[in-house]
């Protein structure tokens, strides 16, 4: 399992995905190598993967720090923590500057796992955006 | 300290910035070597401890047979003194002596192996929960590396392609239209359906003679006689 096999199976899925969603992949090249994966009408929120010895990471970007009304920084904290754990296979973490939701999955998945974390994913990122929207400038 | 606790200094200190590691590569290198000569202490440890269990094994299946053979000559012995024959008895007596030294000798084997076996079995799991630890620690320092690097690229690729990052509130209500667009498409889709199947009623009806009717030659001629009378 690695970028490549995830972006020639999602590329390969076209319209018969079983999460009704579209994918298109666009590798970034670098020091790690990451793939790029686009949702057709969710282009906006890419949602960015990795490939380590041992797991896939999924990552999307929510917002910057400075996105945040400074007088709801904790309250939005807060809200974070809480709704960790209901929030269906995606976690809240901080790189950087930037907030962000995530999916960790063990190297050993298969592609129907990847292909449901990241529907998962992308559902939770937009859902939060809405919900947490008041925290935001 | 921790390697959690380390991960977390560096990160808080501002080695978040690209480039920057978490841990010194070389120290990341020498982890990893300390790994794989313990999993190579590991395989060691399990091939001796298969090696003392079967010799365990080969000293008790010794035991049980040297015990048989005891209990056998001692039903001799006192068959021996039973017909009174003494001198045959002392034989058999002595045989049991000899038997019986071996078969001290062969317990006591047997209890070395034991213990070596039990002492071994403690040293393996040990060693499996200590390399799945120092496993872990090392990919702590990876991920964190290795997303490091993720976001790096990332960053790059979006300030050489010169697309501006949205606003998370922009993206979203760009999504929203989207998705409002997508509904209106199948909204206005079910709306036309709807009249097509309007006029296909419209038709039966007509076919049926049902409802109003096409202005016939007939019914004008009969509408222009009745206008004469």
């Amino acid at each position: 399992m690695n970028i490549h096999t995830i972006a020639d199976h999602l590329n390969s899925l076209a319209d018969n995905s079983d999460t009704g969603m579209s994918f298109d992949c666009q590798p970034i090249s670098g020091e790690v190598d990451v793939l790029q994966i686009s949702i057709s009408d969710r282009e906006e929120l890419p949602i960015f993967v990795s490939v380590t010895e041992d797991q896939i990471i999924c990552i999307s970007y929510l917002w910057g720090a400075e996105e945040v009304k400074p007088e709801c920084i904790h309250a939005m904290h807060e809200s974070m923590l809480e709704m960790n754990i209901p929030m269906p296979l995606s976690s809240f973490s901080k790189i950087g500057d930037k907030y962000v939701v995530f999916g960790a999955l063990s190297i050993s998945s298969s592609f129907a796992d990847v292909e449901h974390e990241l529907a998962v994913l992308s559902n939770n990122a937009i859902e939060v955006i809405d919900d947490m929207s008041d925290y935001l400038l | 300290m921790s390697i959690f606790k380390k991960i977390m200094t560096a990160i808080r200190g501002g080695a978040s910035e690209a480039g920057e590691a978490i841990i010194d590569a070389n120290a990341t290198r020498i982890f990893e070597q300390e790994i794989r000569d313990a999993e190579n202490h590991l395989t060691k440890a399990k091939r001796d401890l298969t090696g003392v269990m079967a010799e365990q094994m080969s000293a008790k299946r010794e035991v049980d047979r040297l015990t048989r053979e005891v209990t056998e000559h001692e039903g001799y012995a006192t068959q021996a003194l039973e017909k009174g024959d003494e001198t045959l008895a002392l034989a058999v007596a002595e045989k049991i002596a000899t038997l019986e030294g071996t078969l001290a000798d062969q317990q006591q084997a047997h209890d070395s192996f034991s213990g070596n076996a039990e002492r071994l079995k403690e040293l393996v799991k040990r060693s499996e929960r200590q390399v799945a630890e120092h496993k872990r620690q090392l990919s702590m320092v990876k991920t964190t590396e290795s997303v490091q690097k993720a976001t790096s690229a990332i960053t790059d690729n979006f300030s050489s392609s010169n697309s501006k990052l949205l606003s998370a509130k922009d993206s979203l209500e760009r999504i929203k239209a989207k998705q409002q667009k997508f509904d209106d498409k199948m909204k206005a889709g079910e709306l036309l359906e709807s009249e097509n199947s309007d006029s296909s009623l419209q038709a039966q009806l007509k076919a049926a003679g049902i409802g109003s009717q096409d202005n016939s030659a007939n019914s004008v001629l009969e509408r222009l006689k009745a206008k004469q009378k």
